[in-house]
């Protein structure tokens, strides 16, 4: 099998540009395989978040190629997009929830999208609060929430669906250690299930306790490979990696 | 410290399944698109439902009227001579009688002839003086259009040069013609009216999207397709469609009904011929429907045209 075909993702000489701006991502090329882990790190206004929204498939490029799932993105009639945003999790790095809905029904939302039966869906949605923690806060409105509780929300409607493909920004920026450890516990046990996982982060400690991922690093709008996460066979971190 | 995650759920289906009923309705507060709509849809609808059945009721009336006189006609003989009058009456009416065009035909009295002209002559003796014309009411067969009338008018010519047929259709053209210039009228105030609504209804979406906004992008961006975003706008202005279809059929048929009592209570037979029947009343219970129609189709128009814009 060769690099491209068992790619989930593949960006060829991508550049993003909003407005008329300078570019805010040039040249970036990389491929992600299926059931890997991968951070992004970079530091602030690096692009994390413009890479990202190219990925969950919120932003076209202004150039450059897009492969997911073995399917050219760019040239995808746009009536498949949904399709394939149903085969993808994403936490905001806004976290994005419904403000007029519960807890629960933000959380269920990517199901009922998906058309999952409401008989169906109870259970696995409970579940998933009380793993996060808001069991109790079930039918709160996310206006009532704190930062950290409507964080977890959005994790928990990221990985309700069990999505192939896990895309997460800065998904612990708001909860004590505590709780970032046991966040990315569920995204490890997601990525067992064999789910791409990619989280953006500036958080080392965090990039430690995951000592199977893989890094990419972003500097003001370039891609590069400190791990050789981007080679191919892609080359493990070497745990207590410093980038 | 932690335990293992909740087992998470086999993979859902991921068709691109439909999102409906109550739990897509939610999607949407419910506040945003109701304010005004439904009163607009009932008073676009009331008025509606007030032209159409003027429209039917002019139609009707028209209709009567034309089958009333259609397949009616007068022959009318103008001669001085009494004596030479009454043979030429004579000898048209044995002609005609043979005609398979005339089904009908009736000698009209002389006296009852007298009395039709009465208010425009008075009576006495001095206008006995006056020749009255002799007059022959025909039944022609159903057939029978202008064209043959005339043709027949040159073959009696040939017995009286004076004769002359009257089609009763010709002096009701006038009147005909203004009920259709109404009826027009009418129509053409449900056009606009229709076209009234579409642009409330456009408003109302377009403004539902703009407040809005923040939910359509969440749910586009978790993989909700155009079709299920728009069909929670179609559910949400369908239901004030109804409920404002329903309230403008109750109130225009309620003036439709105030209207012909009054006029019943004139006692006209012009009146009772413009009634409604029962086939009138059920298009006009159709306005409504329409107006659902017509409303939940700009809506999703709207909300799609809209969607296409973002990626
Ligand atoms: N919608 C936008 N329009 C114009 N410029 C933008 C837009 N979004 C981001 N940028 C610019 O692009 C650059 C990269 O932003 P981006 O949000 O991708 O950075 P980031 O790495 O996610 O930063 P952070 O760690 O602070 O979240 C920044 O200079 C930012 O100002
Ligand atoms: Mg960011």
């Amino acid at each position: 099998m060769s690099a491209k075909e068992s790619a989930i993702v593949q960006f060829d000489n991508v550049g993003l540009r909003y407005g008329t701006e300078r570019e805010v991502l040039s040249n970036i090329s990389f491929t992600l395989f299926p059931g890997r882990f991968y951070f992004l790190t970079g530091a602030s206004g690096a692009g994390k978040t413009s890479l990202l929204k190219l990925l969950y498939l919120a932003q076209r490029p202004s150039r450059g190629g897009m492969r997911m799932f073995g399917t050219d993105v760019i040239t995808m009639p746009r009536d498949e997009l949904p399709g394939f945003r149903r085969r993808m999790g994403v936490v905001f790095q806004d976290f994005r929830l419904v403000d007029h809905l519960s807890a629960f029904d933000n959380v269920a939302l990517p199901l009922r999208v998906s058309g999952v039966r409401e008989r169906d869906l109870a259970g696995p949605v409970n579940d998933m609060l009380d793993w996060v923690g808001l069991g109790h806060r079930a039918d709160a409105r996310p206006a009532t929430l704190s930062g950290g509780e409507q964080q977890r929300v959005a994790i928990a409607r990221a990985v309700i669906a069990r999505p192939e493909i896990l895309v997460a920004d800065e998904p612990t920026g708001n909860v004590d250690p505590e709780m970032a450890l046991k966040l990315i516990r569920l995204f490890e046990a997601l990525n067992r299930l064999g789910t791409t996982v990619v989280v953006a982060t500036h958080d080392y400690q965090l990039i430690r306790k995951v000592p199977e991922s893989l890094i990419m690093r972003l500097d003001k709008g370039t891609l590069s490979d400190p791990t050789g996460a981007l080679r191919y066979p892609p080359k493990r971190a070497p745990s207590g990696v410093e980038a | 410290m932690t335990g293992k995650p909740p087992t998470l759920g086999r993979a859902v289906d991921r068709g691109l399944a439909p999102f409906r009923g109550r739990r897509a309705a939610s999607l949407l507060p419910r506040t945003r698109l109701g304010g005004p709509v439904p009163w607009v849809i009932a008073i676009m609808v009331a008025l509606c439902v007030l032209a159409a059945g003027g429209a039917l009721a002019l139609s009707n009336l028209a209709a009567s009227a034309r089958g009333d006189l259609a397949g009616s006609a007068t022959v009318q003989i103008i001669e001085a001579d009494n004596d030479l009058r009454a043979e030429q009456a004579r000898r048209i009416a044995g002609l005609l009688r043979e005609d398979p065009a005339v089904t009908g035909l009736r000698m009209v009295p002389e006296s009852e002839v007298a009395a039709l002209l009465e208010p425009w002559l008075g009576s006495g003796e001095a206008v006995d003086a006056v020749p009255l014309p002799a007059l022959i009411d025909l039944e022609l067969a159903a057939e029978v259009d202008e064209d043959a009338l005339a043709e027949l008018e040159t073959r009696i010519a040939a017995y009286a040069p004076s004769a002359r047929i009257d089609s009763q259709e010709t002096w009701l053209a006038p009147v005909l013609d203004a009920l259709r210039t109404l009826q027009f009228m009418a129509l053409s105030l449900i056009g606009l009216l229709a076209f009234a609504g579409v642009a409330a209804v456009w408003l109302a979406a377009r403004n539902a999207l703009g407040g809005n906004r923040d939910t359509i992008e969440i749910v586009h961006l978790l993989g909700g397709s155009d079709a299920q975003i728009a069909s929670v706008f179609q559910r949400s202005i369908l239901l004030d469609a109804i409920a404002g279809g329903l309230l403008g059929l109750v109130l225009g048929a309620g003036a439709i009904a105030l209207l012909a009592n009054r006029f019943a209570a004139l006692d006209s037979g012009m009146v009772a011929a413009g009634s409604l029947s029962a086939i009138d009343w059920v298009i006009l219970a159709m306005v409504p429907l329409f107006a659902v129609v017509i409303a939940v189709y700009t809506a999703r128009m709207t909300v799609l045209a809209s969607l296409r814009k973002m990626l």
